[in-house]
């Protein structure tokens, strides 16, 4: 392969990679803005979305509808979560949520263990495994799925909370929690419809991921750490920032995968993401745009 | 405020406790699924005339085991084999005409639980022996405290430290990883490949491999032209990949345990890689397949006869005992057993028989009679164990196998 050729591949497998990276740390963004909380449990939201549907595939159901039905459940999760693990702390300190969101992944982590055992799992391809040749490498269909959908839910998202007036009430929400109210909006309305949001984010990575990425009970951590790092990178609050941010650790880490060394690569996309954050403490996107 | 304040804190540590409570309950305590199934048609081994039952105080043997956390996919077929095989053992007349009784610990795949585990098997149950852990981490960190108490260890785990120097109770059951490197150059050398490119997961299992693969490659004039490594939860090698690519090995040797393996096959087919994959051991079961899909197809690599049990020939001194293995596996659990299955059940039987041939429970003659084992035939070959070998496998131990078609083919 020539040079070009491998740069033209680092830079196809860090975007793929860095756009889940985003995906996650967009949903991890959603709820900070919504409730002030990191929400460790968002990686649980992409397992359980790719187990789910891996188990509505194997009762017979056809793919899509396992697709939808799954980002379905994992989003009533994702409510039942707000209702059992959130919203009876109202009042609590932040740290207190936090720690709250850790046993809550906790739970559904060993929920998934028991359900589904300890083994890996796979969903058919939603359109064949044919490689796509680009130059001299090529990619996996799967993965423009991924980068696809992850593209376009971050542009729904963007323009959900830019034109609607229920996004618009949730940026409200997020700028000064007590004017909103007086402005007459549900803050707690806002604090379920963001946990919604971002499990169905999640959910949709987590099924379009399965049949490349696989998935097993335990994957969810690497999802909620690589996510929290791509949304504190971009500067936590911006959801744009989130994904900017998934997507330079993307390509960092692919590249230096590439030109470095492959057990390097983690410990330097977190050397850059911290050399970021000491240039630009506030983040890659300096305003709060959610 | 206050009062307001503390009410919170309460809901909180009691949330918390549920919340600590339930998470335990998910991780042990739940007890594994009742699964009666049809009662096994396959006679309990060894087929001797029916002995009476067992009676008097049971036999306590200890069995470690990564039942939960990220080597449960070891750990809890592991466990299963146990359960299966003290059935039968007790149905069976026990051992030496006692119940057996093997108290299942969870090492939850971490060092300091597997320590805290074995104390209290030693101390506290006054085990006759100790099977497990799964891992090399885990083993290892056990080592040195059965060897002190001089309780005898019978590990699952492939790392050459738990055998290599040799302790003298300290026992390993699977096949090394020196064993199946060397295998894999062999068939490089065979084949006249003399370029390779080694790809490894970054945990104790790929790294002894390497190790291994570094000294043998020098050994046999292959060159490793790249060595790339990749995370144990990566979802994506492409770019390790990319850059073997570049270097145009050979053929490609990966040494991991799923799911890392089945996305390096996957990701090399969509790099349009066409040199032959070697894989390790640690992959060698059905799920392997499953997860690799169609990219699977030409991989290669050494395995134990068990995943080949309906291939070899009736003459394979293992043929019968894997096929019994298998059917009252597949009967109770209604799935095909996998290498850690295997290491589960010698273990316990090297132990059983070990016991069987001391005469009596005491840890001492049962060490001298682990260590007599001689010509046991179990599921990872045939052990002869000696005072300077206490993994007692060679390389006939090895089969040489191919993915064809989505499954396992037994090659020449």
């Amino acid at each position: 392969m020539s040079l070009a050729d491998q740069l033209l591949q680092y830079l196809l497998t860090g975007l793929s990679v860095g756009l889940v990276y985003g995906l996650v740390g967009l949903g991890i963004t959603i709820i900070f803005n919504a409730t002030g909380i990191i929400n460790f449990a968002q990686g649980e939201f992409v397992m359980l979305g790719g187990m789910i549907a891996v188990a509505f595939v194997s009762l017979g159901l056809p793919l899509w509808v396992a697709v939808v039905l799954a980002m379905a459940a994992v989003t009533t999760v994702g409510l039942a979560m707000e209702r059992l693990a959130i919203r009876p702390l109202r009042g609590a300190s932040v740290i207190t949520l936090i720690i709250a969101t850790i046993g809550a992944s906790l739970v559904l982590q060993g929920g998934a263990k028991l359900i589904w055992g300890p083994e890996a799992v796979k969903l058919p391809a939603f359109s064949g495994e044919v490689p796509i040749r680009i130059g001299a490498g090529g990619i996996n269909p799967q993965r423009l799925w991924v980068m696809g959908l992850a593209a376009l839910s971050v542009a729904a998202v963007q323009l959900f909370f830019k034109y609607t007036l229920t996004g618009k009430a949730m940026r409200a929400c997020a700028i000064n929690r007590s004017a909103a109210r007086l402005a007459g909006i549900s803050a707690d309305r806002m604090v379920r419809l963001s946990f919604a949001m971002s499990a169905a984010l999640a959910a949709l990575g987590g099924v379009t991921l399965t049949p490349v990425a696989l998935m097993h009970y335990a994957q969810g951590t690497y999802y909620t750490l690589t996510g929290f790092l791509a949304a504190v990178v971009g500067g936590l609050g911006s959801g744009l920032g989130a994904v900017l941010g998934g997507v330079m650790l993307g390509i960092v880490e692919s590249l230096s995968a590439g030109f470095i060394s492959s057990g390097y690569s983690k410990a330097i996309a977190v050397a850059v993401a911290l050399i970021v954050l000491w240039w630009r403490p506030e983040g890659l996107v300096r305003k709060r745009v959610l | 405020m206050k009062t307001v304040q503390s009410k919170w804190i309460q809901v909180l540590t009691v949330s918390c406790l549920v919340v600590a409570v339930v998470v335990t309950l998910c991780l042990t305590g739940c007890p594994p699924k009742p699964t009666p199934g049809p009662p096994t048609p396959i006679p309990p081994r060894p087929p001797k005339a029916v002995k009476p039952a067992p009676t008097g105080e049971p036999i306590k043997i200890g069995a470690i085991f990564s039942v939960s956390g990220p080597a449960s996919p070891l750990g809890d077929p592991e466990k299963k084999t146990v359960e299966l095989l003290v059935d039968q053992i007790n149905a069976n007349g026990g051992v030496l005409g006692r119940p057996l009784g093997v108290i299942v610990k969870d090492s939850k795949s971490e060092p300091t639980e597997a320590v805290l585990a074995c104390k209290d098997l030693i101390e506290g149950e006054q085990v006759v022996a100790i099977i497990g852990p799964s891992r090399t981490p885990t083993t290892m960190a056990i080592k040195d405290a059965c060897q002190a108490a001089e309780v005898p260890l019978v590990s699952c785990a492939a790392g050459k430290t738990i055998t290599d120097p040799v302790a003298s109770y300290v026992f390993a059951v699977p096949q090394t990883n020196a064993l199946a490197v060397e295998a894999c150059f062999g068939y490089l050398e065979k084949e006249g490949i003399d370029k390779v490119a080694f790809i490894y997961v970054a945990n104790s299992y790929g790294e002894d491999g390497y190790n291994n693969a570094q000294a043998i490659a020098a050994e046999r004039g292959i060159e490793l032209v790249a060595v790339e490594t990749f995370g144990g939860e990566d979802t994506d090698m492409t770019a390790q990949l990319t850059k073997i690519k570049a270097k145009s090995p050979g053929a490609i040797v990966c040494w991991g345990t799923n799911p890392g393996p089945s996305i390096v096959t996957k990701d090399a087919q969509t790099l349009g890689i066409d040199v032959p994959i070697l894989q390790s051991h640690g992959v060698a079961n059905m799920k392997f397949i499953e997860l690799a899909g169609d990219s699977a197809n030409g991989v290669q690599l050494p395995a134990g006869r068990l995943i080949v049990y309906d291939q070899i020939g009736t003459d394979d001194p293992q043929k019968a005992m894997l096929d019994e293995f298998a059917a009252a596996y597949k009967a109770k659990y209604d799935a095909e057993p996998n290498t850690f299955a295997g290491h589960a059940y010698d273990a316990l039987w090297i132990t059983v028989n070990a016991l069987e041939a001391a005469g009596e429970a005491d840890r001492a003659k049962l060490r001298d009679a682990i260590e007599q084992t001689q010509e046991f035939v179990g599921t990872a070959g045939i052990f002869n164990y000696s005072a300077d070998d206490h993994n007692g496998l060679t390389m006939d131990a090895f089969v040489w196998v191919k993915i064809v078609d989505g499954k396992w083919t037994l090659a020449e």
